[in-house]
């Protein structure tokens, strides 16, 4: 994984302009990132990947000697959270790849998150050793069992520092309660309960409680044929613990309220935008599937992501989405390829900054978009070493959608649809953000940070 | 259904030629404007046949992906339904199947068994009138619930039920010589398979039928243990 991080990332609202620092560093990750996620407070940057590895970056603290590294992310821990595995009785082979990880909110010194591939979820403690003990009377330096017939006089142990150590150890594993895919994670805001979400169901967790969960949706249908839908994402309320929302592959968002039933299969709210007429075609269920959906950090929103745009539902509004931001529009004449080739199928992120005032999604040819909610300004920017010089700003970049190609545009038709940025992550305070493209991580900050 | 090796030769010439993205118009609902000039029931049809392409390569995986296999039969439906008024269409399969046979397969695929049905679809794409096909179990609803009702004209697609009617059977008996097929009979895939270690998700709302379950899946331990050693899987918890 190649991490480029620098200062000047600037936000959308101002003219300042998104660049890479000067200091970059790299780490060698063979496997395509699969997922990013801040910490709560945002010192902490975990990524998960194809091989079932799971990455944290840590913020450098302030240092006035190393001013270049303030605000640098440097690799804090690193371990193998999931390993492939087969299931004997359908003789299935289940993959490693982390398809999401979640932050658990911070409660002491030790940090936890919880890992999730196809099958099984894990909670993972991250936690620090910076001292040892020393002056066992049972045991000699080594570790060596002392024969206690020559102790002659007790001792009490004391604590030497030792070189920080960071210790990542599976404290939960919760398996066996998904038949499909687990597409989500989402921990609620009581800090005890957790859902996870596959194509079919939506499943709710006690932390501390491993062997048994409570079913909350089932959209499987008594009869297989009848199935045409399933569930895409999935994310609790951040204030309210009985909301939790989840979306489907026909573009539409279901809220459920856990007080009103047990069993969620019938919703609150139902949110869906009428299919426009004049572009409707044999794809329209495809691109209007919602890859991603997060709520505000107020609470009151809603974002979707579905192939082509970004919308953002007010809570109170289930007709239709308060704004449309288009990603990349200029590929709805290119669906029929896309559908040749299963891009049309690429799942898609988003995520807002930490104010609400912005989000964030990815796009094709390591372009990722922001907008600006306010300004309704928006721009494109590119994710790579080589269009990037130190410290140069990052220029917006244009796509030719037709006619005559503009200096500096890019054309549709050289767009490399290889480089998908499917992840991106927000910092939840700062102008930080860091974009995924295949197996590269690039963090960049804002240039007054 | 129809496919022909002369129209999934022409498929795989196109998709080898094609690099840059064209701009498709002919795709577009056929009530659009900018389809006035194009050959809908010609696009249509390539459409289609690539769709079937799709389904076909994903329900050879293992596992296939269920929302691309959703969202691909939809598409196929709805390709199929501005179709279905041209006459020169072979029968359509029901498309709506398709997804029982995925989930069939979800629970009981078998990667020998897998590979067994790619290599039949491939020998059976050129044959005609698959309509009456015997119907597989494809539900895994509660056990012993009457699968029926399918529509006859399931083509191809139907085939790819495991352990199945007599056209599976007779046509691959070679392939299983080796195979304890006991394990394959449909009934012990039902539902209860998915709680094959605990069964967590049974939450205070959702009750399926344990008993039958419980014993299918003894008798399919039992199986399992006496025909080969299978090392157990790792329990839950840590």
């Amino acid at each position: 994984m190649l991490v480029c991080q620098g200062p000047g990332i600037g936000s959308v609202t101002h003219k300042s302009t998104w660049a890479l620092g000067a200091r970059t560093k790299k780490w060698l990750l063979a496997d395509v990132i699969s997922t990013v996620e801040f910490s709560h407070s945002g010192d902490l940057l975990a990524t998960g990947d194809k091989g079932g590895r799971v990455v944290i970056f840590q913020r450098e603290q302030e240092n006035k000697s190393r001013p270049h590294s303030r605000g640098e992310y440097n690799v804090y821990s690193t371990f193998q959270s999931h390993e492939p595995e087969f299931d004997y009785l359908k003789s299935l082979e289940i993959e490693e790849k982390i398809n999401k990880i979640r932050w658990l909110p911070q409660q002491g010194a030790a940090r936890f998150l919880l890992s999730t591939n196809d099958k099984t979820i894990k909670l993972w403690k991250i936690s620090e050793r910076d001292k040892r003990a020393e002056g066992y009377n049972l045991k000699d330096e080594d570790g060596r069992l002392r024969d206690p017939l020559r102790i002659t006089a007790l001792r009490v142990p004391i604590l030497k520092p030792m070189d920080l150590m960071v210790e990542a150890s599976p404290r939960r594993i919760f398996a066996n309660a998904h038949t499909y895919h687990i597409n989500s994670i989402s921990v609620n805001s009581d800090h005890e309960t957790y859902l996870s979400a596959d194509d079919l169901r939506i499943n709710l967790w006690h932390l501390e409680i491993t062997d048994r969960s409570f079913n909350i949706v089932d959209i499987k249908p008594a009869n297989m044929e009848e199935l045409t839908e399933v569930i895409t994402a999935a994310e609790f309320h951040p204030h309210q613990c009985n909301v939790l929302v989840y979306s489907s592959s026909k573009g539409t968002i279901r809220l459920c309220d856990m007080r009103s039933s047990a069993l969620c299969d019938r919703h609150s709210k139902f949110f869906e935008e009428p299919e426009d007429p004049s572009s409707r075609s044999f794809f329209s269920e495809i691109i209007s599937s919602v890859s991603d959906v997060k709520f505000s950090h107020s609470g009151r929103y809603m974002m979707t992501r579905d192939y082509l745009s970004v919308k953002v539902w007010d809570l109170n509004m289930e007709s239709r989405p308060v704004e449309t931001h288009q990603v990349h529009e200029y590929l709805r004449s290119k669906l029929c390829s896309l559908y040749e080739n299963d891009c049309i199928f690429d799942k898609f992120e988003c995520c807002w900054n930490g104010s609400d005032s912005a989000i964030m999604t990815g796009s094709y040819n390591n372009f990722f978009r922001m907008f600006d909610r306010t300004t309704w300004r928006d721009v494109t920017l590119e994710a790579s070493r080589e269009n990037s010089k130190p410290r140069a700003s990052l220029k917006p970049r244009r796509v030719c959608a037709g006619g005559k190609r503009k200096k500096d545009e890019v054309s549709v038709d050289s767009l490399d649809f290889s480089k998908k940025i499917l992840h991106t992550a927000w910092h939840p305070v700062e102008n930080i953000i860091a974009v995924a493209a295949t197996n590269n991580l690039y963090i960049f900050q804002d240039k007054a940070n | 259904m129809m496919l022909s090796k002369g129209l999934k030769r022409k498929q795989e010439e196109e998709e080898e030629g094609k690099e840059a993205l064209a701009v498709d118009t002919w795709w577009l609902d056929p009530g659009h404007p900018a389809v006035a000039h194009a050959p809908p029931a010609v696009a249509s049809r390539s459409l289609f046949d690539l769709s079937v392409l799709k389904l076909h390569h994903s329900l050879r995986q293992s596992e296939p992906d269920l929302q691309h296999l959703v969202l691909v039969v939809n598409t196929l439906q709805r390709i199929q339904a501005c179709m279905a008024p041209t006459a020169a269409l072979s029968p359509m399969p029901s498309l709506p199947t398709a997804p029982g046979i995925a989930d069939n397969l979800l629970a009981s695929s078998d990667a020998s068994l897998s590979a067994s049905m790619a290599s039949l679809l491939e020998d059976l794409s050129h044959i005609e009138g698959l309509s009456q096909a015997p119907q597989p179990l494809v539900d895994e609803g509660p056990p012993g619930r009457p699968i029926g009702g399918a529509p006859p004209s399931l083509g191809a697609l139907d085939l790819l039920g495991p352990a199945t009617g007599c056209l599976l059977v007779d046509g691959l008996e070679g392939l299983f010589e080796d195979t304890d097929t006991s394990m394959y009979d449909s009934e012990l895939w039902a539902p209860a398979s998915e709680g094959h270690k605990s069964s967590p998700e049974d939450g205070p709302g959702k009750e399926e039928a344990p008993e039958l379950d419980e014993a299918e899946l003894d008798y399919l331990m039992d199986v399992l243990v006496g025909t080969q050693a299978l090392e157990r899987p790792p329990g839950p918890g840590c």
